[in-house]
């Protein structure tokens, strides 16, 4: 039976608002907490909190605790380890959900060993059945899906982003109990030297684009004419990016190549790589070009919702059954015309 | 460093990524179906962190790598015939379930102890090194459950990149959002490290390698500890392969240009 749940948050790398994660996380706290008549705290750690915690106030959370100063702006595992580890003890929550954000993923299963407690990621969802919470998250890269539950608390759920509607109330005056953490020289070890992104215009990963752009090896192939043709490739793919705002994701083979220094597509680094050994980016749509390949491939697009493929092979393992609509077209001709049309005007 | 350093690598064995997976019901819970027959390979994250560890040894004199390892002996003792050809290592096998299902707090503290039992291994310039997540259970969290079981504070995840500065400082890059990096800067070991891919290739076959390891790794694997991770009161409801079988609709015949005008639809239709 739970008794208290605690929401666990960062500020944003702006010091300011909170993550679209942590507003899901929140989410799913709120209608948690319904379900389990549980009273809801929320934990949060930044550098001046007040409008993260304004934008929170009415969210029925009965209290609003902080650790809080330039030690806590940036992520780092010791000091957030200690910032959250105090959060929790002053909310003496036995359940405590969190975003699966970087930051989190470094510190908290930390916290769970400190709490002397158990500690989950890549939550999907939390859903109470028969009167238990249970949890359920992907198991072997995305391809086999477990719900399972647990009787020793505090329980820690870090929740995926995209699978819970962020919280949205009205902002308020939130009232604020900070909790002081002291940080020991050892905690001090580290420090942040800064963000290292590729410039602006080269920037092809983009997590909140409402479409995922996936290339395969078949871009780096010979053409009908005998020869491949990469830089045509590069100048297409890029052009559709900057279109289109859509986010690029790789397939291993084609990402592989560009580690192996051969004449492949520049721009492309293990970053963008999607699948078995890659990310598992949730977008709303996702359009596959020249991929190949069967299940363990296709599991870089699992979580997108709409999802179209534009490949020579009408039979080809990647889109059929996996994909809503299939193309049987070449990529390098079609893509041409798409870059074509988004470049006009509207009428 | 004029010691070096003491490189521990944590790195199990997963199924081929290749391979079908199927669960099943077993009285312990869920596994994969006709696991000890699937071919094996060393998880793909903790074997870049291998290589990784090896190319810092052969930088900084006086270091040393070990690679602790659980998984079911037969299995170990097959993946280490290519991989003990990659680099030199000293393996700790411990002989127990590899399964993602298996509780990541009851692997870490196997882990943990087979660690505080290597001999010679000094703390003080210890980097720990794995996968930030496996293959199998993919949780990303056995190795901070380790780095806190053996009191290290330092810990970075999504590591791509690791570079050791003159004064014996660690510069690291982690993989954030967006595809960027948290660049951060450490005094030194202790440290622990999950890798994500990093930035070399895999190590081709030295067979010289490969004999040199195998003549201690045979002996490792036959003095292997067998252990059972502790039950842990984790309780699984059901654990299955995605059903959804889209109904793809295939279009044959559509010039380019008609394509193209379908899928800017697509894409601009909210």
């Amino acid at each position: 039976m739970t008794k208290k749940i605690l929401l666990l948050a960062h500020l944003d790398e702006s010091g300011n608002g909170l993550p679209k994660a942590a507003g899901e996380a929140l989410g799913a706290a709120v209608d948690l907490a319904k379900q389990l008549n549980a009273p809801l705290s929320i934990g949060l750690i930044g550098g001046d909190v007040q409008a993260a915690a304004d934008s929170v106030a009415n969210s029925g959370a009965q209290r609003l605790l902080a650790v809080t100063g330039s030690e806590f702006a940036n992520p780092r595992f010791a000091s957030d380890l200690l910032a959250a580890d105090a959060l929790c003890r002053a909310a003496s929550a036995d359940l405590i959900l969190a975003p699966a954000t970087s930051r989190f993923l470094r510190a908290l299963p930390g916290l769970a060993h400190r709490l002397n407690g158990r500690v989950d990621t890549h939550v999907t969802s939390i859903q109470v059945v028969d009167g238990e919470l249970c949890a359920t998250r992907w198991f072997y890269r995305q391809r086999i899906e477990g719900v399972f539950q647990r009787d020793l608390r505090p329980w820690i759920l870090l929740l995926d982003s995209g699978c819970h509607e962020a919280y949205c109330g009205p902002s308020g005056k939130a009232t604020i109990e900070e909790i002081a953490v002291a940080l020991s020289a050892e905690a001090r070890r580290t420090t942040i030297a800064g963000i290292r992104a590729p410039k602006s215009d080269s920037q092809t990963i983009r997590p909140d684009a409402a479409l995922l752009f996936v290339a395969g090896a078949g871009w780096t192939k010979k053409q009908p004419d005998g020869k491949s043709h990469p830089e045509q490739a590069e100048s297409l793919i890029l052009g559709f990016l900057r279109a289109s705002g859509a986010s690029l994701g790789g397939s291993k083979s084609l990402v592989d190549q560009s580690g192996e220094n051969q004449a492949v597509l520049g721009f492309m680094t293990h970053l963008n790589q999607v699948g078995q050994t890659g990310a598992t980016p949730r977008h709303p749509k996702g359009l596959s070009t020249c991929c190949h390949g069967e299940e363990p491939h296709v599991v870089g697009w699992r979580f997108i919702n709409e999802r179209r493929a534009i490949n020579l092979d009408p039979n080809c393992g990647w889109a059929r059954g996996k994909a809503d609509v299939l193309y049987v077209a070449d990529a390098f001709d079609v893509m041409a015309k798409v870059n074509e049309l988004l470049k006009k005007p509207q009428a | 460093m004029s010691n070096g350093y003491h490189i521990v690598v944590c790195g199990s064995v997963v199924p081929d990524p290749l391979q079908t997976l199927e669960p099943i019901e077993t009285p312990a819970g869920p596994a994969l179906k006709n696991e000890m027959l699937l071919p094996a390979v060393l998880d793909p994250w903790a074997a870049h962190a291998l290589y990784e560890a090896a190319n810092l040894a052969a930088h900084a004199a006086g270091s040393k790598v070990w690679l602790v390892s659980l998984g079911a002996r037969a299995k170990l003792r097959q993946v280490m015939m290519t991989i003990a050809q990659k680099v030199s290592f000293e393996l700790v096998p411990i002989d127990g379930p590899a399964s993602g299902f298996i509780d990541a707090h009851a692997t870490a503290a196997l882990l943990a102890e087979a660690i505080q039992s290597i001999t010679g291994l000094d703390r003080s310039r210890l980097l720990l090194f794995g996968g930030w997540e496996s293959a199998s259970r993919g949780a990303g969290v056995t190795m901070q459950l380790i780095g806190e079981r053996l009191g290290i504070l330092d810990q970075f995840q999504g590591v791509d990149q690791l570079t050791m500065q003159p004064d014996g400082a660690f510069e690291i890059l982690e993989r954030i959002e967006g595809g960027r990096h948290q660049v951060s800067l450490c005094q030194g070991p202790p440290a622990l490290f999950g890798w994500a891919t990093g930035n070399l290739p895999e190590p081709r076959n030295n067979p010289q390698i490969g004999m040199a390891n195998m003549r201690a790794i045979m002996p490792a694997l036959q003095r292997a500890k067998t252990v059972a991770p502790a039950p842990d009161a984790l309780r699984y409801r059901s654990a299955s392969p995605p059903k959804q079988q889209r109904q793809t609709r295939i279009v044959k015949n559509l010039s380019a240009e008609e394509i193209a005008r379908e899928i800017v639809a697509w894409i601009e239709k909210a």
